[in-house]
């Protein structure tokens, strides 16, 4: 969005009687009432070219990462990082402790041997792949995030329970406020508000 | 009266749809009456927002007076010493050792429904996963408990852990003990992990259903922000579908390392290499027993019908009676291998396992574990409410005496007579033992108050409105997944199309 435009809306948004505090276009928010709907509006909306929007659900749709477009995250791949890193270290501890730094001599057994420490380094290895899967999700999806202009719709409350929203960000480079509106309007919206920051 | 007759209503009574028939033709629907997305939610969080009723601060103030007994006890016992307990030696695991592993076992249902039947796409899982995974968590709870106090000195359990300290020696990483520390830890932290990612589309679901100030602002601290994007759902499945990939082998190596624990050793009846499969198989009977015990009352209670309906009980039902017959096989299989080994130990100890002085828990566990859950072959006793309770109890009672058996047994009579002595339990072992069920019980009835008891995002996603059906002529080969979900679509249910429900209602 040029500057030009960002400063009419805003100066639009400004009532300037009323001592409030100044408000941004962020985005433009479109409710869709069931799964068919939300399907055709991403086919729509991705179509159209936009390329910052998202879609809001109370679950996962599925054939909605085809619909949008979106691409396959590196989780897996942080996942495998984690635990070869919790292999290696379950390995590595093992024989720090009781082969090198303070040698057990048990039974008569070698102080280093493999079949001993396969338990150990099995269970390091799924602590640190599935710490990093949990945590590793949140950081890719930028959570937590409790500050967010979407949360003070009251119609974006049904996003968690039943209904479903298209959100278009105003810093699109295809963002225009009337255009945008009109698509989501035709791609069958129930309703269409701006969010404001 | 009328709650407990409630509970255990049969498929003859009206409130009740039987939704356990195999039809090919048909998809049996996992959630009756149609209910749609808002249903849903109105249904489970209803529970957590409505007001306190006198039935659950009756039930939670018994348990909390048992979770204050068991305080008690811990505090005397810390105090005192082990000596309060009945151990002596030869009888070095007592009951502490029993509780833990009875524990450890009711928690491997709970992961066996949230990651191995979500691998296996058992949709059904849906309905049941959220109460089973907390029953693992506060079930793994109060079986840690156990071996802490068991140390004796419990301000050095630290000891348990690879910390440098100022004798500056390491734990003994060859011993099966320190396996399971590690076992039992990675299990604790990954199923909670595991739960709290599941929770946390359906706290923001609390979150923006909430009135009070202080709800919203707790629901909304711990549903992080959450708003249900797509692009964080993406991640948010793949991080869910990795979590129940690695929480699969894990569960099975939990339970496999606590029977390391007795495996290892060179004692007659716990040198043998059945045990890891044998007590896996008995722990996922155990913990479906307690799910059933658990469900029944709760989906009574709650109005949970249509979400956790009879095929669920069904299914569990019949997780039971496969497992259950594991463990009888298992039963018999030792005996056969201490007769077959020719080994005069090992025949003595699988004698007086039956006919020593412990006889009488023998065949109570044989009763709960071999008989009883052949009763779940017939179709009329998995459906009726009271019956199936009745022998999920039986099953948790077996067992924890099964654990009793191969522990004071094999450990108070071993190979030379005169090390053999007698175990019987102190009013503190048994107090501590209820006062478990009663940290159980507490931190239940808090979860069953104020977190959805129900998974409603995945539920939702398993009803046909779930599914669309647009194709995106332009994006043909993007829009091949559409219909052909992992969740395989209810085609024949969906209520636009006109088909109607093969159900039968009674």
């Amino acid at each position: 969005m040029s500057t030009a435009t960002e400063e009419k809306l805003y100066e639009d948004d400004v009532d300037a009687t009323a001592d409030v505090e100044p408000v941004e276009l962020v985005g433009v928010l479109a409710e869709y009432k069931d799964v068919d709907a939300i399907m055709k509006a991403a086919h729509g909306v991705r179509n159209a070219g936009f390329t910052r929007w998202d879609i809001h659900s109370p679950f996962p749709i599925h054939g909605i990462d085809a619909a949008m477009g979106i691409k396959p995250t590196i989780l897996p791949w942080l996942v495998l990082g984690a635990g070869l890193t919790g292999c290696a270290g379950g390995l590595i501890l093992q024989w720090y402790c009781n082969a090198f730094d303070y040698q057990f001599l048990t039974s008569g057994k070698p102080f280093w041997s493999l079949p001993a420490n396969i338990p150990i380094i099995f269970e390091c290895t799924v602590l640190l792949s599935a710490l990093t899967a949990a945590f590793g999700m949140l950081a890719l999806n930028q959570l937590p995030m409790h500050y967010n202009p979407l949360l003070k719709s009251d119609r974006f409350r049904r996003a968690t329970s039943d209904r479903f929203f298209v959100v278009i960000d105003a810093s699109d480079p295809k963002f225009e406020e009337a255009d945008t509106t009109a698509l989501l309007d035709r791609l069958g919206a129930m309703a269409i508000e701006r969010i404001e920051d | 009266m009328t709650i407990l007759t409630g509970i255990f209503t049969t498929r003859f009574s009206p409130d009740e749809t039987d939704n356990t028939l195999d039809d090919p033709k048909h998809r049996a629907p996992l959630v009756l009456h149609d209910r749609g997305f808002k249903s849903i939610t109105d249904a489970v969080s209803d529970i957590a927002e409505r007001s306190t009723t006198l039935a659950w601060k009756i039930g939670f103030l018994i348990s909390l007076s048992l979770l204050g007994m068991l305080g008690g006890c811990i505090g005397y016992l810390v105090t005192t010493g082990v000596g309060v307990w009945g151990n002596n030696q030869p009888a070095s695991w007592g009951f502490g050792i029993v509780n833990f592993v009875f524990w450890v076992g009711i928690g491997h249902a709970g992961t066996l429904i949230s990651a191995i039947l979500f691998l296996f796409r058992q949709n059904w899982r849906t309905g049941i996963n959220r109460f089973a995974e907390a029953m693992t968590i506060f079930a793994v709870m109060c079986a840690a408990l156990f071996p802490g106090i068991h140390v004796g000195r419990a301000w050095l359990a630290y000891w348990l852990f690879p910390i440098p300290n100022q004798m500056t020696m390491w734990p003994q990483f060859r011993s099966p003990l320190l396996w399971d520390v590690f076992a039992v830890g990675t299990y604790a932290t990954v199923s909670i992990v595991f739960w709290y990612v599941g929770l946390i589309p359906d706290l923001a679901t609390l979150r923006d259903r909430a009135t009070g100030k202080i709800r919203q602002f707790a629901y909304a601290v711990f549903s992080l922000g959450w708003t249900g994007s797509s692009r964080h759902w993406h991640r948010y499945e793949r991080a869910y579908l990795l979590l129940a990939a690695l929480a699969t082998p894990l569960v099975l190596s939990v339970h496999s390392v606590v029977s390391f624990d007795f495996a290892t050793s060179q004692l007659p009846g716990w040198h043998t290499t059945i045990f890891p499969p044998y007590f896996v198989a008995g722990a996922v009977y155990g913990g479906f027993a307690m799910v059933l015990n658990l469900a029944i009352p709760a989906r009574k209670w709650f109005g949970l019908k249509d979400i956790i309906t009879m095929r669920h009980i069904d299914n569990c039902c019949k997780v039971m009676l496969a497992t259950g017959l594991i463990v009888g096989y298992s039963y018999m299989l030792e005996f056969w291998t201490a007769w077959y080994s020719g080994d005069h130990y090992e025949r003595f100890c699988f004698y007086n396992r039956a006919f020593g002085p412990y006889t009488v828990t023998f065949f109570i566990m044989m009763w709960c574990n071999v008989i009883a859950p052949q009763f779940l072959w017939s179709k009329t006793v998995r459906s009726n409410m009271l019956l199936v309770f009745l022998v999920a109890l039986c099953a948790n009672t077996g067992m924890w005496f099964e654990r009793f058996e191969i522990i004071v047994t094999s450990l108070t009579r071993d190979f030379l007579p005169t090390n053999w002595y007698k175990f019987i339990p102190s009013p503190i072992d048994i107090m501590m033992l209820i006062g478990s069920f009663g940290l159980f019980f507490t931190l239940f009835m808090l979860f069953c108050r104020f977190l959805p008891v129900v998974a409603m995002a995945e539920v939702k996603t398993v009803i046909p409105q779930a599914h669309g059906h647009v194709h995106d002529p332009d994006h043909p080969e993007d829009s091949r997944d559409t219909r052909k979900s992992d969740f395989q679509p209810d085609e024949h249910f969906r209520p636009t199309e006109g088909h109607a429900p093969t159900l039968r209602p009674d």
